[in-house]
């Protein structure tokens, strides 16, 4: 069983090779996570898996049995955006909007992880007890993203105003 | 892909059993290099035992060693307190490799066994002695640009890919293992081989054995350390050349350095002579320019990746001038 | 004609919601019911010829529906080629018709099967033998010999004028350089997708991720020998395209293998087949030479340029344009030749030519401005022509020395230190470049568009166009709302479907005027039908088209006359909607004008003084491209153009193997796009004075912004740390010297 967006799946596996990716975008009807690679090069395929951002593509769906998975179809609630989701929307942080769910997955579980104080590359103290969330801490952080129409800024100006309070 | 089974495992003993009685399976990690490999075609294991959720707990063991059990995700050592304040350079590896999103899947245990990046070898169009012995290494006469300059042989030039690795390597680390045997320890540095005539045996692993905890001692308490990356791209990029350095240095002599070298060799490198070229010298310039030359002493060029010897040299010199 | 015109305006994207909560469906994720998923398999060798393709063990895979090789094929004629406009396709080389290879990634067999992963097995599975040929790799090899080709994207693959050599050789100051950049792939974070569904023999659908709907008709009934209207192409929304997604043989085979398994088929290509079975931007080899008197005019411009096709066309890459028409010299030698490689074709990436064309030029601007020991941006003011310099032609609108004025105020630039290696800050070297950017204006004849009102108030527009990020939708809407005069919230725009009217490709930054230019057509169309339907009580009676004009929601005699609202209008017609449909005047705009847009490129590097790595801390971009209908999705291309010039800067490259032709690196963990920590705060700015000449006053964005960027990556690098790198990308060896 796979909990996803909330509601229990129960899910027949028949074939191990599934990916979650796959599981998500077919069997579960949820289109939101995309495929830009199927090999951890991109990031379009990131999920929250636990609460943790993850890669569908290279996460097998029984991996995920009993755990909980969020899609960006499960980020807002009753119906309305999430603020994220508006910022990215008013930043303009994204073009053709393909690796947009996925910058989105990633920007939460990244803002969780700094919460939770994982270090990054740029972190001015890797031992410190907690991290701001300057505009290098997420450009660092949200590497695993790739954007090709390049639509970086906004999607920086966006996590800053949802997580920070207000772009640069 | 070819078709496999999939089996969990709960604990240390049903893995190795679970492994030992399935004809044909390997371990699964976070699967973020053994799934693209398989995707690839370049794996092709008859069934998986996932491993990803055994205990992972990180502790400081009642011999004082760091003990991080091989499920442990990148992400959870990386921001573990201890490892942050005691044994930095490990968590300076983590977040300098892969991505958030890959650091929160892959396992400890996986990243060290991870395949090399060579293009031939993930290529299956391409000969490669390491995927399949005795067809030939096409980046001999290749591209090679990311290939060794140490330790390497005519029959394979691969990389280690692993940052985790390098810094561990500086740290005299030991990998714990479990197998249909019983239980061993090995030395990290030793847990890899070099390519010799034979690439594709890459890692002193028996059949089935897993890696169930990597210890790490405590470094000296006076040395200080730091993990330095090249590579063009900003970010998500496997290293040009790596340096894990530990240096200890009173009234201006050096007492003790540990030097580790990334993306240079089919392991991570400990430079064993320069350090020993270091100790008891004057903390200067020179001294570190000495050891850099004596750490590549044996480096050698192929086509397209001289320049890492000069590289390397440089990322040496000024990483050991910073901790002095 | 709108009082309170929304063109101008920064109105968010249409599509924004449907994007940001994952409910946009893409090509692949249209659910298409009974569908069987395929998987190519691909050549492994360069030339020659398949001498034998054994199936047992894939036929007999789990799943298998159908497979496909040139056994079985059906006959499919050639595809049209784009440049003709009666097709999208970049190589005129036989789909799956013989055992010829001719590139290493060749689609020679398709595997249908019932899910992916079994296709993906089975197709693992084919086993093909090859009788190898020489193949043509070695571009060093073959350069010297290398022919001109007929012409360069439709003009003169050289141009002449003067002595170029002599005046070089005669000059008070010199620079003749070589400058390289590598094959790049354009890299959408949508890999191509198709599927296609039969209805009968002779009628078909297909979804596919294409910018070119429809013209991939058009292929489509060429290669099946189907009627046009027989062939459904839909493609909404498209996950970036950049010049590529347009038609290869990947889409042939699907519908070839659909009609075989007598069901729908869908084709998503694997990254690795990304970069194997299309074409990317082929690599260049090019000399520049400059010669200037001490009074610092150009007397010699000397651009050569040898870039690469496969073998079966693909096109000349107009490295050569940007010395075309950016400075006055006393003569020019342009030279452009081609050299035909077993790789695949060169298709069209992001400001084809141009890009990397300007790399080569704006560099030699900046080596002359060194070596006169002149500002490089005094440098081009000087060289400023007053006409087109190679045609003579006058531009309809430059406003270049403006560009260059405002933007180096912006920037900063004359805080600038000319000289190289003087900034530092801790182990990093500062370094500041820039370059000039320029794309040609393009207006493609052959658009159509269909406007209809309804009796409740509403206008849609309908075009067979494309959204791949863009924001074509919101912008035209934009336009349509102020042409028609209405609220921007009551003009829908609809595209995507070759069931509209049919649309230009998107490309050559020409989509936008495109469309604007069929839209005025259709709207005039539109009101005659409207002013035919009034009775003879309405004040329009009798009125023809060039006495009224469009504002609040209806029709009203010029200047401030009485009218009629359109749901009057319909409703005393008793209709409940009308649509007039147009074609877009022929774009006679260029007969007498050189129409460009320009724009200037600043930049900030920061070079590692101990690892050579560089990183880009600072950026602006001043332009200069007519009229902007929307800042936000303008400033967005801009910017996107201007992240994709900084990865051919400092680490995009293609690499081919030249023993075997096959690309090695073909995936993005291995291709080096830019990630988010490699891009700054990107400023960018315009001038927006509009052309006098172009629809709607504006000319394309999408490209310009990626001209001149590496130039000024490169010049900056120069400035920081002394090093001039002539070859692209810039890594850390070649900025160290090692
Ligand atoms: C795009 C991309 C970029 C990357 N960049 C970097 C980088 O910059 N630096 C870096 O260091 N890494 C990088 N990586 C590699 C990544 O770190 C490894 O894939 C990861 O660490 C592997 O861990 P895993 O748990 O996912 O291993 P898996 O993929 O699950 O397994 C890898 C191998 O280890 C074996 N294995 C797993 N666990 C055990 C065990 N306990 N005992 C014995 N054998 C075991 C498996 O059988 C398999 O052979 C990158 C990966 C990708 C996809
Ligand atoms: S270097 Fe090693 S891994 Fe690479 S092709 Fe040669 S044998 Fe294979
Ligand atoms: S699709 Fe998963 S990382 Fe690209
Ligand atoms: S919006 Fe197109 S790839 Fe990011």
């Amino acid at each position: 069983m796979i909990v996803i967006n909330g509601t229990p799946h129960e899910i027949a596996i028949t074939d191990p090779r599934r990916s979650l990716l796959d599981h998500l975008r077919t069997d579960a009807g949820l289109h939101g996570p995309k495929k830009g690679c199927d090999q951890g090069g991109c990031g379009a395929c990131t999920v929250l898996l636990d609460g943790r951002r993850v890669l569908a593509c290279l996460t097998l769906a029984a991996q995920a049995d009993g755990r909980t998975v969020t899609t960006v179809e499960g980020v807002g609630r009753d119906g309305d955006l999430d603020p994220l989701q508006e910022a990215f929307i008013n930043h303009d942080g994204f073009q053709c909007g393909y690796c947009t769910p996925g910058q989105v997955c990633s920007a939460i579980g990244m803002a969780d992880e700094v919460a939770r104080g994982v270090p990054s590359r740029v972190s001015p103290e890797i031992g410190a007890a907690s991290f701001d969330l300057s505009p290098d801490e997420i450009r660092e952080r949200m590497s695993g993203n790739l954007c090709r129409c390049g639509a970086y800024n906004g999607i920086v100006a966006a996590i800053e105003e949802t997580y920070v309070g207000g772009p640069r | 892909m070819k078709p496999f089974t999939y089996q969990r495992a709960d604990d240390v003993a049903s893995a190795v059993a679970a492994a030992a009685t399935t004809p044909g399976a390997v371990y699964l990690g976070g699967g973020t290099n053994l799934v693209d490999l398989m995707r690839q075609n370049i794996e092709r294991p008859a069934a998986l035992v996932d491993i990803s959720r055994l205990p992972a707990r990180i502790e400081i063991g009642t011999d004082g060693r760091l003990r991080i059990p091989a499920a442990a995700t990148n992400t959870d050592v990386a921001a573990d307190p201890v490892v942050r304040r005691d044994f930095r350079i490990i968590a300076e590896a983590i977040v300098n490799g892969a991505s958030g999103q890959i650091r929160n899947m892959a396992t400890v245990g996986g990243n060290l066994m991870q395949r090399t990046r060579c293009l031939y070898f993930y290529d299956a169009g391409a000969h490669c002695n390491k995927r399949e012995p005795g067809s030939g290494c096409d980046a001999v006469d290749g591209h090679n640009r990311m290939h060794a300059v140490l330790g390497a042989s005519p029959h394979c030039m691969a990389t280690h890919p692993s940052d985790l690795a390098v810094a561990l390597a500086a740290l005299d680390a030991r990998v714990h293992l479990a197998g249909p045997a019983g239980q061993r320890t090995v030395e990290l540095r030793d847990l890899h081989r070099l390519p010799g005539d034979t690439p594709h045996v890459e890692h002193t692993l028996e059949p089935g054995e897993l890696i169930t905890t990597v210890s790490v001692p405590a470094p000296p308490a006076e040395a200080r350390s730091a993990y330095r990356k090249v590579r063009e791209r900003a970010s998500y990029a496997f290293a040009l050349v790596s340096v894990a350095a530990l240096l200890e240095v009173r009234d201006g002599t050096v007492v003790s350095a540990r030097l580790a070298l990334g993306g240079v060799a089919a392991k991570p490198w400990r430079a064993a002579s320069a350090e020993a070229v270091l100790t008891g010298a004057p903390a200067t310039r020179a001294s570190f320019e000495r050891a850099a030359d004596v750490a590549l002493a044996d480096a050698r060029p192929l086509t397209h990746n001289g320049f890492k010897i000069p590289l390397m040299r440089r990322v040496i010199v000024s990483t050991l001038e910073e901790l002095s | 004609m709108n009082a309170d015109p929304v063109v101008g305006r920064a109105v968010p994207r249409r599509d924004g919601p449907a994007k940001v909560s994952g409910a946009a469906a893409f090509t692949a994720e249209v659910p298409v019911e009974g569908t069987a998923h395929a998987k190519l398999v691909c050549s492994t060798v360069a030339a020659g010829e398949i001498t034998g393709i054994d199936l047992t063990e894939a036929r007999s895979a789990p799943g298998v529906v159908a497979i496909m090789t040139h056994h079985n094929a059906p006959a499919m004629r050639i595809a049209p080629l784009l440049i003709t406009l009666r097709g999208a396709s970049f190589t005129r080389a036989p789909v799956m018709q013989d055992a010829r290879i001719r590139w290493n990634g060749q689609p020679v067999a398709i595997v249908v099967a019932e899910t992916p992963e079994q296709a993906d097995h089975a197709a693992s599975l084919v086993r093909v033998s090859y009788a190898l040929a020489e193949a043509r790799l070695v571009f060093d090899d073959l350069k010297a010999g290398a022919p001109q080709p007929d012409h360069v994207q439709g003009e003169a693959p050289a141009v002449m004028i003067g002595d170029a050599e002599a005046a070089l050789r005669a000059a008070d100051t010199r620079v003749d350089q070589v400058y390289r950049t590598p094959w790049h792939t354009h890299c959408a974070i949508e890999p191509h997708a198709t599927t296609v569904a039969w209805h009968d023999d002779r009628s078909l659908t297909m979804w596919d991720a294409t910018q070119a709907i429809t013209h991939s008709q058009a292929t489509l009934a060429e290669v099946f020998s189907l009627d046009l209207e027989n062939i459904r192409v839909v493609s909404q929304f498209v996950g970036g395209a950049f010049g590529n997604k347009m038609m290869w043989s990947h889409q042939i085979l699907c519908a070839a293998a659909a009609r075989l398994a007598q069901r729908p088929v869908r084709l998503v290509l694997s990254r690795s087949d990304v970069f194997r079975v299309t074409g990317g931007r082929t690599r260049t080899e090019q000399r520049v030479a400059l010669g200037a008197r001490a009074d610092g005019t150009l007397t010699a411009l000397i651009h050569e340029a040898t870039t690469t096709t496969g073998i079966s066309d693909g096109f000349a890459e107009q490295c050569t344009f940007p010395a075309r028409v950016l400075y006055g010299a006393d003569t020019f030698g342009i030279d452009q030749r081609v050299v035909e490689l077993h790789t695949p074709a060169n298709s069209s990436m992001r400001a084809p030519g141009e890009s990397v064309g300007s790399f080569a030029l704006e560099c030699a601007i900046d080596e002359l401005a060194e070596q006169l020991d002149v500002d490089p941006l005094d440098l081009r003011t000087r060289f400023e022509p007053a006409a087109h310099p190679t045609t003579g032609k006058p531009f309809s609108a430059r406003h270049l020395l403006e560009a260059y004025r405002l933007g180096a105020e912006r920037f900063g630039w004359a805080e600038r230190s000319s000289a190289p290696r003087s900034r530092r800050d801790g182990p990093w070297w500062i370094g500041q470049g820039v370059a000039t950017a320029t794309y040609p204006y393009t207006r493609m004849p052959g658009g159509r568009a269909s406007v209809t009102v309804s009796a409740d108030g509403h206008a849609t527009v309908r075009t067979a166009a494309h959204e791949m990020g863009m924001g074509t939708a919101t912008v035209q809407a934009q336009y349509a709302a102020d042409h028609l005069g209405l609220p921007l919230d009551r003009v829908h725009f609809e595209y995507g479907d070759s069931r509209h009217p049919a649309a230009v490709p998107a490309g050559g930054s020409a989509q936008t005027v495109s469309i604007i230019a069929s839209v005025v057509a259709a709207t005039r169309a539109l009101t005659a039908e409207l002013l035919r339907l009034t009775s003879s009580d309405s004040p329009l009676a009798g009125a023809g088209t060039d006495d009224v004009e469009l504002r609040d929601g209806g029709i009203y005699l010029r200047d401030g006359g009485a009218g009629q609202s359109w749901p009057d209008i319909l409703r005393r017609a008793g209709r409940d909607e009308l649509t007039g449909e147009g074609a877009a005047s022929p774009p006679t705009e260029t007969a007498q004008h050189a129409m460009h847009s320009f724009g200037v490129q600043f930049c900030e590097v920061r070079v590692h003084d101990v690892t050579g790595e560089v990183r880009v801390s600072r950026w602006l971009g001043m332009f200069d491209t007519g009229r902007i209908i929307n800042p936000r999705t303008a400033t967005s291309q801009f910017r996107g153009a201007i992240v994709m010039g900084i990865g051919s800067a400092l680490s995009e490259e293609t690499i081919f193997d030249e023993r075997t032709g096959r690309v090695l690196n073909a995936t993005l963990a291995e291709y080096h796009v830019p990630v988010h920590a490699d891009i700054p705060p990107i400023e960018v700015a315009w001038l927006g004075h509009p052309d006098p000449l172009a629809p709607m006053a504006g000319k394309g964005v999408g490209e310009v912004g990626m001209v001149g960027v590496a130039a000024a990556v490169a010049n900056a690098v120069y400035n920081a740390t002394g090093r001039r790198i002539r070859d692209l990308p810039i890594t850390p060896d070649k900025v160290l010297g090692l």
